[in-house]
């Protein structure tokens, strides 16, 4: 059943690889280009780059978001920085350790062959960004400064202040400005895409709402270029922004494109608690903390005492309990799962009880309350705003929250699907981060693909596209237009009893108890039993007002949130069928003695990419053996 | 914590709009105030009433989508934030609280609080860029640039482009906007070849949009949430002015 895969990874040296891909690859020529019209959904930073380089190249591309503005796509958000490597700080990096961090941190669940170019291609970003005018942080002899970054011995991560991700993203935004002036880009904002048109098993085209007049519209292209984000906001609360969706991605699996790894997924462990059933969004605050700050929690169920209330002898300081080399720096996913751990038993602390204490107590009696303002001071003024606490004089409050999504839609080297014409980028895709992705390295990744990748491989399958132009007046469109109307309008007319924010929660309550931190055959099981009468229950009951043809948001809302009611339960089938602890993924039937993930390499060191077969039937789970040639498989330790 | 609210309803651009009475009840302070309306508008929904329209996406900050002008002031009181980032606790139980659109001529209104910024994006499609095509990029150490005026450019580059200042501007001058971004791609090195086109194009395509003149308020940077200093206005009127006399030369 696997045939299908083929990852088109070309043969040779790992390090020659990519270099032989580009030589071979097929080429446009000029004249031939401006023939071509590219699809780019998205305008975050893999979307923005690759619009930008694409039309560059002489290529007609139109790029859509569903944003006010280009410049609002959630990359924005990414605070600490991208790796490269550089090596200016002559402290042995290479290429091939950016490579191996990558491989060793994703869990060994990637593929070597696109880690491994994604490290090569990490300096050319750094250049184009620089010549871009992005102001990377400099050391006072002007040159580019670097800081360091979790899973990595060497200091490589170029950033700017805690604003990386904004510099980047409005770097990549003004190239795309820039061909938008110059007739190479049609930029289409506040737009949404709402199918995928596949015609002969191309995909050629998209089907699209226009959010303010809410006009339903036909787009016709040579290929559909997907770079929309990951699915973090299928359990409600994450640090994603609010219209983060799976539509996308999902629309494009129901046609045929196959949906890779969805359990995985990345819980971030330092970020504001739930503070009630009203939030809509989880904030993250820098694990930096955690270089200073104590972890504990009561060690008695339900102590309501406060924080300098409870003696020492009554904590249970429980990272450096169990884990006494790391203590309190324990790794991303160990430290998530222990707080739950505690959460579960009783002893969480603050409203809900879904939280556990950051003290700075003792560095502040070490070090003196200046030291740790000048350290953490923006970070204790964030916290103090939202929480309207001062952590100088309480413990912070922190919780894990859902932060990034490392399964996508599965590609090939080209970063096409198997859906042909059909290519993704950035985190929609599955390719990089195997079970687990290494901070910094989100911003490498989409970058890479934009700039770096698709000007080069999308003339693999344009090559073959010569004179095969499609018209929006085929019978394809008038289909995919008409079921997408439809889908509004039975959206419009159930008139039910419940908002739509009210399933969205209740679901990602459902996934995140299920399906979060850890799972086990049974809660997984019981989340696939769940779902489906909850997304029952929605299109009979939810109550989506006004008109398709109108401003609506509610109507967005309820589109994603139906899209998720179906994602939800095939990221569960897919965390239910690997039966093994990997990275993100932590099934808490494969465990070691001390509680570490418990990989099955025997077994499960593939890629899982699900074929939709229908609205009732099961899908059909394919298999990418992955295949290491220069790393050995060897189990993490942060013993 | 309980508040009567007044909010801006405006169906559609092209009809008139009307404060409408609102009451928000049992919010927890600790909500945010977008929190806020989305609490309100869950109840609304409920009565089978139209929920109140507004713009938010990443909730955090930094995305410059969200707006709305706060008992007539764009984000609400306080500095240095966003109005996602104002909570309920800032304000006192039993408060009146009027909440409008960012209020511009520029910035047409799409629905209730939700406005068209798209305009903002026009000047930057101008010329707010350095024009360099990707793989054309020398290696990004081979030009210094010293630590003062990467950190000057980066404050520069921190606008969010939300248009707060044009929203808080008496005429509608996108001129903080303008100079800020003239002014990071304008301290750099990279930038300085397009330099000079840059600021009179930037400057051209705001006048042309129909933002207004600066007349030096200072309004912007009171309500900028990146807080962009009003110094990076002057630096554009210097740039201008040296591109204008240019120009003047050129034709005369």
């Amino acid at each position: 059943m696997d045939t299908t895969l083929n990852s088109k990874v070309p043969s040779g040296p790992l390090e020659s690889k990519w270099r032989k891909h580009r030589d071979e690859s097929k080429l446009v020529s000029p004249n031939n280009k401006r023939k071509f019209d590219i699809l780019v959904i998205g305008s975050g930073l893999a979307g923005a780059s690759a619009a930008a380089s694409l039309a560059e190249l002489g290529y007609n591309v139109k790029c859509f978001c569903f944003q006010d503005s280009a410049r609002r796509a959630h990359s924005i958000a990414a605070q600490g920085g991208i790796n490269a490597a550089k090596n200016y700080q002559n402290d042995g990096d290479s290429v091939f350790r950016l490579f191996y961090d990558t491989i060793r941190g994703g869990d060994f669940r990637s593929r070597e062959a696109n880690v491994y170019r994604l490290a090569q291609i990490s300096v050319e970003i750094i250049d184009q960004c620089v010549a871009q005018g992005v102001p990377f942080a400099r050391e006072y002899g002007g040159l580019l400064a670097n800081r360091s970054f979790g899973g990595a011995q060497v200091s490589r991560t170029f950033y700017a202040r805690g604003q990386t991700g904004q510099q980047l993203l409005l770097g990549a935004y003004q190239a795309l400005a820039r061909q938008i002036e110059l007739g190479g880009v049609q930029m289409f904002p506040r737009t949404e895409l709402l199918d995928i048109v596949v015609v002969q098993g191309h995909a050629k085209g998209i089907i699209v709402r226009d959010l303010v007049s809410g006009e339903i519209s036909a787009h016709a292209g040579d290929t559909v270029v997907l770079a929309t984000g990951g699915y973090g906001n299928v359990f409600y609360l994450s640090t994603n922004a609010h219209g983060c969706n799976v539509s996308a991605t999902y629309r494009a699996y129901k046609r045929g494109a196959f949906f890779a790894n969805p359990c995985y997924t990345q819980i971030h462990p330092t970020c504001i608690p739930v503070a009630g059933s009203y939030q809509s969004k989880l904030t993250l605050m820098s694990e930096s903390l955690r270089n200073d700050g104590r972890v504990w929690v009561p060690k008695q169920k339900g102590d309501k005492r406060p924080p300098d209330q409870i003696p020492e002898s009554d904590r249970d300081y429980y990272l450096e309990r169990k884990y006494p080399s790391y203590g309190n720096l324990a790794p991303r996913d160990i430290a998530s799962r222990s707080a739950k751990e505690v959460c579960d038993e009783g002893r969480g602390v603050g409203p809900g009880g879904l939280g556990v204490y950051l003290d700075f107590s003792d560095a502040i009696k070490r070090l003196g309350e200046k030291t740790i303002r000048e350290r953490y001071g923006n970070l204790f003024d964030m916290y103090q705003n939202i929480t309207g606490e001062n952590a100088y004089k309480v413990p912070m409050r922190i919780y894990p929250a859902v932060h990034y999504t490392m399964g996508g839609l599965w590609v090939d080297y080209n970063l096409m699907s198997n859906l042909p014409g059909l290519h993704v980028l950035g985190e929609a895709n599955f390719s990089d981060h195997g079970a687990n992705r290494l901070g910094a390295s989100a911003l490498m990744q989409g970058l890479a693909d934009g700039y770096f990748v698709i000007p080069y491989t999308i003339g693999n399958y344009l090559a073959t596209q010569m004179n095969k132009k499609i018209s929006v007046d085929r019978p394809e469109f008038a289909a995919a237009r008409k079921e997408v109307k439809e889908r509004i309008q039975r959206l419009l007319s159930i008139k039910g009893k419940r908002t739509v924010t009210s399933f969205h929660r209740e679901l990602g309550t459902l996934v995140w108890e299920k399906c979060g931190m850890a799972r086990s055959e049974a809660s997984l099981k019981e989340a696939l039993e769940k779902i489906p009468a909850l997304r029952e229950e929605f299109w009979q009951n939810v109550n989506v007002l006004g008109e398709g043809a109108e401003f609506n948001q509610a109507l967005e809302q309820a589109g994603r949130v139906a899209d998720f009611l179906e994602f939800a339960e095939l990221m569960c089938e897919d965390a239910l069928e690997r039966n093994e602890s990997c990275g993100g993924h932590f099934r808490s039937e494969y465990q070691t003695e001390e509680g570490e993930a418990l990989r099955n390499d025997d077994e499960f060191c593939h890629v899982a990419a699900w074929q939709y077969n229908g609205p009732d039937a099961k899908p059909t789970r394919h298999i990418e053996p992955l295949e290491f040639e220069e790393v050995h498989l060897a189990t993490r330790s942060y013993k | 914590m309980n508040f009567k609210l007044k909010v801006w309803r405006q169906a559609r651009p092209a009809v008139a709009g009307k404060f409408v009475n609102y009451e928000a009840r049992e919010i927890p302070a600790e909500a945010s105030f977008l929190e806020m309306l989305d609490l309100v508008n869950e109840g609304l929904i409920e009565r089978n009433e139209d929920p109140i329209a507004f713009d938010s996406d990443c909730r955090e900050g930094i995305c410059g989508m969200c707006s709305l002008v706060i008992n007539g002031i764009p984000h609400g009181q306080g500095k240095a934030k966003t109005t996602c980032q104002l909570y309920m606790r800032r304000f006192r139980d039993g408060d009146t609280i009027w909440i409008e659109p960012f209020r511009a001529a520029v910035f047409p209104v799409i629905k209730d609080l939700a406005v068209d910024r798209s305009a903002l994006d026009r000047i930057i499609e101008t010329a707010g860029y350095i024009s360099v095509r990707t793989g054309s990029a020398p290696e990004a150490n081979s030009i210094p640039i010293s630590k003062p005026v990467a950190d000057l450019a980066m404050e520069a580059a921190a606008c969010i482009g939300c248009g707060a200042c044009v929203a808080a501007c008496p005429n509608s001058s996108a001129m903080l906007f303008v100079g800020a971004k003239v002014s990071h791609l304008g301290l750099l090195p990279q930038g300085q070849p397009e330099r000079v086109s840059r600021a009179i194009k930037m400057v051209r395509s705001m006048d042309s949009l129909g933002f207004g003149n600066c007349t030096n308020h200072y309004e912007c940077e009171a309500v900028c949430p990146a807080e962009i200093s009003a110094s990076f206005i002057s630096r554009l009127n210097r740039d201008y002015g040296a591109a204008s006399a240019k120009e003047a030369l050129a034709v005369g």
